[in-house]
């Protein structure tokens, strides 16, 4: 049996809102025990001073690229880099090939994921057969299989009628609908936020109407039918202020925000950089400030990585062409510390987003670390400062606009069911 | 003008103007000088060429330009002949262009004729390594089939690189290569005084410049 | 000129462009001559890179290389071997390899001369990217209309058309503003791009209030594409509302000249008569950018980052 004493850093979990400096024992894959100056016979001693004991980050949002696309990423180095970031739970998007339309396909991910996977692998089912847009998943049997939510992220449900009847059935299950909100005909041929940017750049842009109006149309419907809503990768003012009005008249609705739309805005295109092309875009400097604000008042209620690897022959091409989207994995802790830094979440708030909300949205064991609780847990020491060089991370694709950059707050370790998997010195461990 | 890397300056058709005191050189010829030499070499051309009449003065600018029109003058005077003046710039054809770091100005060319069959004489401030008037030649041929080609220069330094030789000159100019010779005209209006001054290579502006 | 690639009017200070209009005027002048040749670029080779297809820009850039003696390649990947998953920069390292004296690039996506730039270590020369900038183009109409009227300062240039799909609105925009002109822009409403006027140009939907005074009017094309009613609802509409033909051009000033970046759809963007007669100048852009092209590539052509050259 593990035994495991992590002494003298600083527990942050949300769950019992507990923020001070205490140690933490873990035995046989639980928390056991969370006092001062406990005192162990042979447990392993992490000597966690100057470092933040948190439960692991869960992350609702991350193409593993497997079964189909496995030169980009794979669930075994999706898993590594998930947890060289922290992360000790991952969900995964249905739009692999084959699509995650059906139970075998989901099978094939957990079985993949329980033997290649240092990380938990929580796979996200299609809402419709191909992601086509017209004909519902089975549902039922999905979630039989492993399936923890549903969506057609990578593209949307256009089709309002198909939407609603989505909605509605999702209630047999009790799971949310995750929506990748962009009206496509309002999208057309945008390949960047529309605004002074694109007018500059010369690059087709698609307006954050694009968002707005699909987000109002699945808020309608989610209050219509009463089902479970969640809203992938909220970028724009006007989403936020949407979401915000809806749960105030009580939707059931759940909405996250990637670590680029918090911190970065469409002004990173200049120069063409593929590495800022993503979907939705990079928006305005408005549209990052109420993203920040729409976090911090819970509005959105969690941080998602959206990590969306790409091979580097992709991105080389011209900027209507290369996909959009970045990994981000490894960078999302550093990255949203920054909120931090800045005073928009407190250190405990911060924890919430990236752990507590997640795994109570997926309905997941983890985001806590009182007694009794599952033993996944990541040390960060928030001051060590480090250099980003994706070639020498853990995931295989390197599309990240942080490659080269000077970031604050490093994963010092990452357990999983009380077990090491991650190690800043050794890398991962399983 | 300038074949060793410093930019030739401004496309202005008059060679460099100096301040009237200020003589940072020694002045080796003053305009009456220039006078004299333009003069005497008038009277050589008519007693050397065959055939006057089918003479055609092609100005190098900028130093070319006034000690052309001035010549041209000379020779209605002395000989009563109208002489076509013309103005070829010669830097798309230097043998350095794509060494320098900046491409050099370009500067007005006017070839008012045809130069078939006419006995063309270049005329330029200052030649000391021939490339000038070696790509004065080239685009010269660009432009048709001269009976004769020959060249006058106002100041002859030496130090040629290139088979040149002058047909006339005005003063024979021993220097350093690391001097400089230029043609400086003073004040302003329709004919400035000309003076050709040596400067040391510290006092060189970069401006005018010879070949 | 401070930077080693053309990528756009952006870039270019007021007195760059001068530069090169300046250095035009003399190209014109060897256009004029019996052997239109001159031997500066002798030995040097000029690829032309153009992923999208255009038969005007590229016979003009290769007509102006051949006038300097230059090599020409053309590299036309938008039909061949090349297709749209063959990465650009791919073909740029390829490219450099062959060690080209200029790159001239043509393609349908903005910023891909600039990758291109980014990589090879010739200068590059944009031709035209996507809906970003067409540089030679509004250079060499500032040069019409500076012949034309002997200055720029102070003019009113008015920019008809499909303005948010046009480089060489954007590229003409920047150029008459530095050169000193006042600047207005005219569309129906979907095809003025979001914060146009933050380029330091007016605005208007209305044909007769942009062209009221204009010393400049400039028709821009419309595209096939844009034919398909999304954009405006039919070219019949188009043309009149927007359509220069000589009753219109009455609101410009009396000595107005109309320009065309060609090629004209007449009875659209241009009535069939102003396309063929004076006041437009089209076939002088035309003669115009032979020259402009000239001087282009005489002060690009070769340029290395400093110190290459030397190890060579």
């Amino acid at each position: 049996m593990t035994r495991i004493l992590f002494r003298g850093g600083r527990v942050l979990d949300p769950s019992c809102e507990r923020d001070e400096i205490i140690d933490l024992l873990v035995e046989a894959g639980r928390v056991t025990a969370v006092g001062t100056d406990l005192r162990v016979d042979d447990a392993e001693l992490v000597d966690a001073s100057g470092c933040w004991v948190m439960p692991g980050f869960v992350d609702l949002h991350s193409h593993l690229r497997e079964p189909g696309q496995e030169y980009k990423e794979d669930i075994a180095t999706g898993g590594r880099a998930a947890v060289a970031g922290g992360f000790t739970a991952v969900a995964c998007m249905a739009n692999t090939q084959p699509v995650n339309d059906d139970p075998a396909t989901t099978d094939f991910i957990i079985d993949r994921a329980r033997q290649d996977s240092p990380a938990r692998v929580y796979p996200v089912a299609a809402a419709t057969r191909g992601l086509e847009g017209k004909v519902m998943t089975e549902m039922a049997a999905l979630v039989d299989a492993g399936a923890v939510a549903f969506s057609d992220d990578g593209k949307t449900i256009m089709d309002s009628g198909v939407m609603r009847h989505v909605l509605e059935y999702s209630r047999l299950v009790g799971v949310p609908v995750i929506t990748h909100a962009e009206d496509r005909t309002l999208v057309a041929n945008g390949v960047m936020n529309e605004g002074a940017v694109s007018t500059r750049l010369g690059l087709p842009g698609n307006p954050a109407l694009a968002e707005d109006v699909l987000v109002a149309r699945d808020l309608m419907l989610a209050e219509f039918t009463e089902a479970y809503l969640h809203v992938a990768h909220v970028s724009t003012r006007g989403a936020v202020e949407l979401i915000r009005r809806a749960r105030d008249r009580g939707v059931h609705v759940t909405a996250e925000v990637a670590p680029h739309h918090l911190t970065l805005t469409d002004e990173a295109v200049a120069g063409y950089d593929t590495h800022a092309k993503a979907a939705p875009p990079l928006r305005s400097e408005s549209d990052r400030e109420a993203c920040c604000e729409g976090l911090r008042d819970g509005t959105l209620d969690a941080i998602a990585t959206d990590h969306a690897p790409h091979a580097q022959h992709e991105k080389e091409l011209d900027f209507s062409e290369a996909p959009p989207g970045m990994i981000g994995l490894e960078t999302a802790a550093a990255v949203t510390l920054e909120l931090v830094r800045a005073g928009v979440l407190t250190p405990l708030e911060w924890v919430r987003r990236l752990s507590t909300n997640p795994a109570r949205i997926l309905g997941r064991a983890g985001g806590g670390l009182g007694e009794g609780q599952v033993a996944d847990v990541t040390l960060l020491d928030p001051a060590r400062d480090w250099i980003y060089d994706p070639a020498k991370g853990q995931s295989k694709s390197r599309n990240s606009p942080w490659a080269g950059q000077r970031l604050s707050g490093r994963v010092i370790a990452t357990f999983v069911d009380g077990y090491r998997v991650y190690d800043v010195d050794r890398g991962p461990l399983r | 003008m300038t074949p060793d890397g410093a930019s030739s300056g401004a496309s202005h058709d008059a060679p460099t103007h100096a301040a009237q005191d200020a003589a940072d050189g020694r002045v080796l010829l003053d305009d009456a000088g220039i006078r004299r030499s333009l003069m005497r070499i008038a009277h050589e051309v008519i007693e050397r060429t065959e055939r006057p009449e089918r003479l055609y003065l092609v100005a190098i600018p900028n130093g070319g330009i006034p000690l052309a029109r001035r010549l041209a003058a000379n020779l209605r005077q002395v000989a009563d002949l109208v002489v076509p003046v013309g103005v070829l710039d010669t830097t798309l054809y230097r043998d350095d262009l794509l060494t320098t770091r900046e491409r050099p100005a370009l500067r007005r060319t006017e070839m008012p004729s045809a130069v078939d069959d006419h006995v063309v004489i270049l005329v330029d401030d200052v030649v000391k390594t021939g490339r000038t008037i070696r790509a004065a030649m080239d685009a010269l041929m660009d432009f048709g089939r001269p009976c004769a080609v020959q060249v006058v220069g106002l100041a002859d330094r030496g130090h040629r690189e290139l088979p040149i030789k002058l047909d006339y000159v005005g003063k024979n100019v021993p220097t350093h290569p690391d001097e400089e010779v230029s043609l400086e005209s003073i004040g302003s209006g329709e004919e400035p005084e000309l003076r050709l001054v040596l400067l040391s290579r510290r006092e060189h502006t970069g401006q005018g410049g010879e070949s | 000129m401070i930077q080693q690639s053309l990528l756009g009017i952006e870039d270019l200070e007021r007195e760059d462009i001068e530069r090169i209009l300046d250095t035009a005027e003399h190209m014109v002048e060897i256009g004029r001559r019996d052997v239109k040749k001159v031997p500066t670029l002798r030995g040097r080779t000029i690829v032309n890179l153009f992923f999208e297809s255009s038969t005007r820009t590229r016979a003009s850039f290769e007509i102006a290389g051949k006038r300097l003696s230059a090599d020409v390649v053309n590299f036309s990947p938008s039909g061949s071997s090349l297709k749209k998953s063959e990465s650009i920069l791919d073909t740029a390292r390829t490219l450099d390899a062959m060690d080209p004296d200029v790159v001239v690039v043509r393609h349908g996506v903005a910023g891909v001369p600039k990758r291109i730039a980014d990589v090879l270590s010739a200068p590059v020369i944009n031709a035209g990217d996507g809906a970003h900038e067409h540089p030679t183009q509004a250079l060499l109409d500032c040069f019409t209309v500076r012949q034309e009227k002997g200055r720029i300062d102070g003019l009113t240039v008015t920019i008809v058309g499909d303005i948010l799909h046009s480089r060489v609105a954007r590229s003409d925009i920047y150029a008459f503003l530095k050169l000193g002109a006042e600047v207005r822009v005219a569309a129906p409403p979907p095809m003025i791009p979001p914060c146009i006027e933050q380029l330091g140009v007016k605005a208007y939907t209305s044909l007769r209030e942009a062209i009221d005074g204009a010393d400049v009017v400039m028709a821009l094309r419309i595209q096939n594409e844009r034919l398909t009613g999304a954009f405006f609802p039919s070219v019949r509409e188009y043309s009149a509302t927007f359509g220069i033909d000589r009753a219109k051009l009455r609101y410009a000033k009396d000595d107005a000249i109309v320009m065309h970046p060609g090629p004209v759809n007449r009875g659209v963007e241009l009535s069939h008569d102003l396309a063929d007669h004076r006041p437009s100048v089209i076939l002088d852009q035309v003669r115009n950018g032979v020259a402009l092209r000239m001087a282009v590539l005489y002060l690009y052509a070769g340029r290395r980052p400093v110190g290459k050259r030397e190890t060579e």
